[in-house]
């Protein structure tokens, strides 16, 4: 039984096994976000993962709100609050981590609600909060090895919000993907100081172009800007967090996808089973949390194919580390894996 | 280092690109400001410019109704006007109701964003690109080295925006119509006992005001990005307020601090580029830090309007 199966089964046994919150009605998830469902890149991310949620689980069984362009910390704080307060939410997820502060605050108080954030793998030591972060240096490697093959100025440019983060983690794994393939080839890297300032980043991407890149990648919701600069310059694009083809059109390469649902049918098993949280997820290519994905209009050679497929192979497998002096760190990450690989060895026991 | 790795011309021609929506929203603060009237709401004029500029190009685009030329002369049309309708809405507020012009500019701010967000999702969804204004190619200038570059071959807007600067300063110093905007921002009561309507003059440079911020936001969108996302502006008509500060007033100095600002910003941009051991954070604060040195000199050496955010009421 593959492990998406198993883990609807176990939510689906153990939701009808808990007396708590309106058995009858469905598990609701109250859901806070920075920026728009639609900004092609960190909140959509989550969006889909809800989406994605509500289709394998069925409407009647997943139902979720969201509140999204919720940029300003305080807003976010009176909408967890009053969620929190009115008791009709199974999961409350704050998907930024600018928003951690206030989970830690809110989950002291309300003890009996789960609480979920990101992008970091703290719980703030709560038995009622889950964390969640994403490898993106994974995806960030795959698609620097990619670049690194295409370029022809051997120049390439990334854009990025503020240099922490899965933004950082992922630039670090792109340089060092391209490096792997050409350490001569130069990356440039700015960090425009912003999520969401689109001109700022869009004039990034020109100075970049300026100096001779001619490939293009960055994260966060602010790369539409730089996407409409690759196209008017004609210049190859790789993406994070969610798939840009539709805006990249033919200039689009890969992109890096967030597969929230992951983690969080996982999460709504555990709570289900009444444990609200104290344990963290990673999305990693291994567990398909990541997922790469190219862009429909792009024509992949088969030596480029084949390529892509052992840089995939090599990060699942653990051949490539894609961010050597991480290794400690994200081992901890692999609790998810770990628990989930038991799942399915006892499954097929 | 080498000095000519980081002052290239494409960080000068960056400058220009960068300071374009500042000036065409900072000059019509001017106007507004040289009247008496303080407009914070700049930055929701400029949002809704830039998404109603984006969606009459958008529309006109796909349905192939217009062609790109003239769709892109609609864009512009349609921003100048629902700018100008803010400016109206503006000084409705604050010159016929006179509510205080610091609130009600705030409330215009939070109107713009909450609507140019509201109707993006409803009528556009994801983000979507257009064939905005193109890069003009002009005839040996273009390919002069360094100077072509930097100073000829930018889009329309950018030289309508730069072009105005002349223009703003003209009307306001040279003009019978300049002279009653500073006289009804100076002494209200001296220009009404002259026979100026207080009223009409500050609807008309609110509404020219809103008019530019409008422009200034259609440059983002259809110009400069070419496509909307919500919050597109990133706060720049509060800037482009702080700007008609830094600049006393004037056009031309107000102009200036817009290519301070926007240079310090591309300078950034480029230094970070070409890897010169920087820490991001400071390079980030740069334009901030710089503008505000330069604001605090400049605000010495100027007085602002005397009738600045005092509504008027004749006989008072």
């Amino acid at each position: 039984m593959k492990k998406r199966q198993l883990i609807i089964l176990v939510f689906a046994l153990a939701w009808a096994a808990i007396p708590s919150m309106a058995q009858d009605d469905a598990f609701r998830v109250a859901a806070l976000m920075p920026s728009a469902i639609n900004d092609l890149a960190f909140s959509q991310s989550m969006y889909d993962g809800l989406l994605a949620v509500q289709a394998e689980l069925g409407e009647e069984a997943f139902q979720f709100d969201v509140q999204d362009s919720t940029y300003i910390v305080d807003d976010a704080a009176v909408a967890l609050r009053d969620w929190a307060a009115s008791g009709d939410y199974h999961l409350l997820i704050a998907h930024g981590s600018q928003y951690g502060p206030i989970v830690e605050e809110l989950a002291a108080e309300f003890p009996e609600v789960s609480f979920a954030w990101g992008t970091r793998q703290d719980t703030f030591g709560m038995d009622n909060v889950y964390s969640y972060a994403a490898a993106s240096d994974e995806g960030g490697y795959f698609n620097g090895v990619l670049a690194a093959h295409l370029t022809e100025s051997r120049v390439i440019g990334l854009v990025g919000p503020i240099e922490v983060g899965d933004g950082k983690l992922y630039a670090d794994g792109f340089a060092n993907g391209v490096a792997s393939v050409d350490a001569d080839i130069d990356v440039n890297i700015v960090f425009i100081g912003s999520f969401s300032d689109v001109p700022l980043a869009t004039e990034a991407a020109e100075t970049h172009i300026a100096n001779g890149a001619d490939i293009l990648t960055g994260t966060a919701q602010m790369v539409v800007g730089p996407i409409a600069a690759a196209l008017e310059n004609d210049v190859l694009w790789f993406g994070s967090d969610s798939s840009q083809d539709e805006l990249a059109g033919d200039i689009g390469v890969a992109f890096q996808i967030y597969k929230w649902d992951v983690l969080l049918l996982d999460m709504i098993s555990k709570i289900g089973e009444g444990d609200l949280g104290g344990d963290y997820y990673v999305l990693t290519l291994e567990n398909e949390g990541l997922v790469m994905e190219f862009d429909q209009d792009f024509e992949l050679s088969e030596e480029l194919q084949a390529v892509a497929e052992a840089t995939i192979a090599g990060i699942v497998s653990g051949d490539i580390t894609p961010i050597p002096m991480l290794d400690d760190d994200m081992a901890d990450g692999e609790s998810m894996d770990d628990d989930m690989d038991d799942d399915e060895e006892d499954s097929e026991d | 280092m080498e000095l000519d790795a980081i002052f290239t011309a494409s960080v000068f021609a960056s400058a220009i690109r960068l300071a374009t929506p500042y000036i065409f929203a900072a000059l019509g603060e001017t106007f507004a400001q040289r009247s008496g009237v303080l407009n914070l709401g700049v930055d929701g004029m400029m949002l809704m410019g830039a998404f109603t500029g984006f969606y009459a190009v958008f529309i006109t685009q796909q349905d192939g109704s217009l062609s790109e030329p003239l769709s892109l002369i609609f864009g512009v049309l349609i921003a100048l006007i629902v700018g100008g309708l803010m400016g109206l809405a503006m000084a409705f507020v604050s010159v016929t109701l006179k509510a205080k012009q610091g609130i009600s500019g705030i409330g215009v701010y939070l109107f713009g964003l909450g609507l140019s967000e509201l109707l993006f999702q409803q009528w556009v969804g994801t983000p979507k690109s257009v064939s905005g204004f193109p890069r003009i190619t002009f005839p040996i200038l273009t390919d002069i080295p360094v100077l072509g570059e930097i100073f000829f071959h930018h889009n329309l807007l950018v030289y309508v925006a730069f072009g105005l600067v002349p223009i703003s300063a003209f009307i306001l110093n040279r003009t019978t119509f300049g002279l009653m905007i500073r006289a009804v921002g100076q002494n209200p009561e001296a220009a009404d006992a002259m026979g100026v309507s207080v009223t009409k003059v500050r609807y008309a440079t609110t509404t020219i005001g809103g008019m530019l911020a409008g422009l200034a936001g259609a440059s983002l969108s259809i110009a400069l990005i070419n496509l909307f996302q919500q919050n597109l502006t990133a706060g720049q008509g509060f800037i482009a307020v702080a700007l008609v500060y830094f600049g006393g007033w004037r056009p031309w100095a107000v102009a200036a601090g817009a290519m301070l600002f926007s240079f310090v910003n591309a300078l950034q941009l480029q230094i970070k580029v070409i890897g010169l051991d920087v820490p991001s954070e400071f390079a980030v604060m740069a334009p901030y830090v710089i503008t505000i040195i330069a604001l605090a000199f400049a605000s010495k050496r100027q007085e602002q309007p005397t009738a600045l955010t005092k509504p008027y009421e004749r006989g008072e």
